[in-house]
């Protein structure tokens, strides 16, 4: 099941070029769930890099509390962030607004993922500039349509 | 046991694991991700999810033996394995995690303490199942053929 902020029709034979693979980062504090979305996102020819938290996300992403200022001029790494909503430490909601905070990064979707239906943390998702909501678990329909919306983001 | 008769074997055994609500589609599409890259995948994911389930029946085993029970701490672990049998598609251990998750929320020791030897009886028994079923796998990839879908 999908909530979205953009309405996304497309069609199931997306071409993509060898070399031309969407990177995405996948954040889940669970170890099975953290492979089962590396798997889905790789069938759909996707390079994944996965994090347990936000804080390693952050890192990664290059926002780490050690590395501010370092950001300057560069251009993001990944093309989608997708990160689970309840996670120890920082939510799924505290790591989309410390991305949409970066002048680097708010560009890049985010989506979010819960194994909850609670329309009010949706739509705070929704409204903090989260592309997508997503039910776990992830189906391989789910992946297929984030990967149309993304090939469609590239033009 | 010839061939034939080994994949037959399989499949009504794994229908059986569905139509008694052990697993769900979940199960199914896990096995869809599978393919010539990662033949191995089932049987990793399942594994890690055995690994993760133990060592969180026993955070929640040693909580609930505190004199102090930390609500919020076990339904943490609750989350957790609700989110892997989720997963992997461990129907009645998801649905029994439900429960306990409601008892935590209600700091019901009484229920807490009913429900989780029922959560690890159901992990057990789905845990003997799906091993059966991998070595019947096993032994159909031994005796040269390949798993039916």
């Amino acid at each position: 099941m999908l909530y979205q902020s953009m309405d996304g029709g497309c069609s199931d034979d997306v071409t993509t070029e060898i070399g031309d693979e969407p990177h995405v980062l996948a954040v889940d504090d669970n170890l099975i769930d953290r492979k089962l979305v590396e798997k889905l996102l790789k069938n759909s020819s996707c390079k994944v890099t996965t994090a347990e938290n936000g804080l390693r996300a952050l890192e990664y992403l290059g926002l780490g509390s050690d590395q501010r200022n370092a950001m300057e001029g560069t251009v993001s790494k990944v093309n989608l962030i997708i990160t689970d909503y309840c996670m120890p430490g920082m939510t799924g909601y505290e790591l989309l607004k410390k991305i949409k905070e970066s002048s680097v990064l708010r560009e890049v979707p985010v989506v979010i993922m819960s194994s909850e239906n609670v329309p009010t943390r949706i739509s705070q998702c929704l409204q903090e500039g989260a592309q997508m909501f997503m039910l776990k678990p992830l189906k391989q329909s789910d992946v297929k349509q984030l990967k149309c919306y993304l090939m469609k983001c590239r033009g | 046991m010839d061939l034939v008769q080994l994949q037959r074997q399989l499949v009504d055994y794994r229908t059986s694991l569905y139509h008694e609500g052990f697993l769900d589609e979940q199960f199914t599409q896990l096995q869809e991700l599978q393919d010539e890259n990662n033949p191995d995948f089932v049987v990793e994911v399942v594994s890690l999810f055995f690994e993760d389930s133990e060592r969180l029946l026993n955070e929640l085993s040693n909580a609930l033996e505190q004199q102090i029970i930390d609500f919020k701490r076990m339904d943490a672990r609750v989350h957790q394995l609700k989110g892997s049998s989720s997963s992997i598609g461990a129907q009645r251990v998801r649905q029994l995690c439900i429960v306990f998750r409601n008892y935590c929320e209600a700091q019901n020791v009484e229920g807490c303490l009913k429900c989780l030897p029922q959560v690890k009886h159901e992990y057990s028994i789905v845990k003997t199942k799906l091993e059966s079923m991998f070595q019947l796998e096993q032994q159909i990839l031994n005796a040269g053929g390949s798993v039916p879908v």
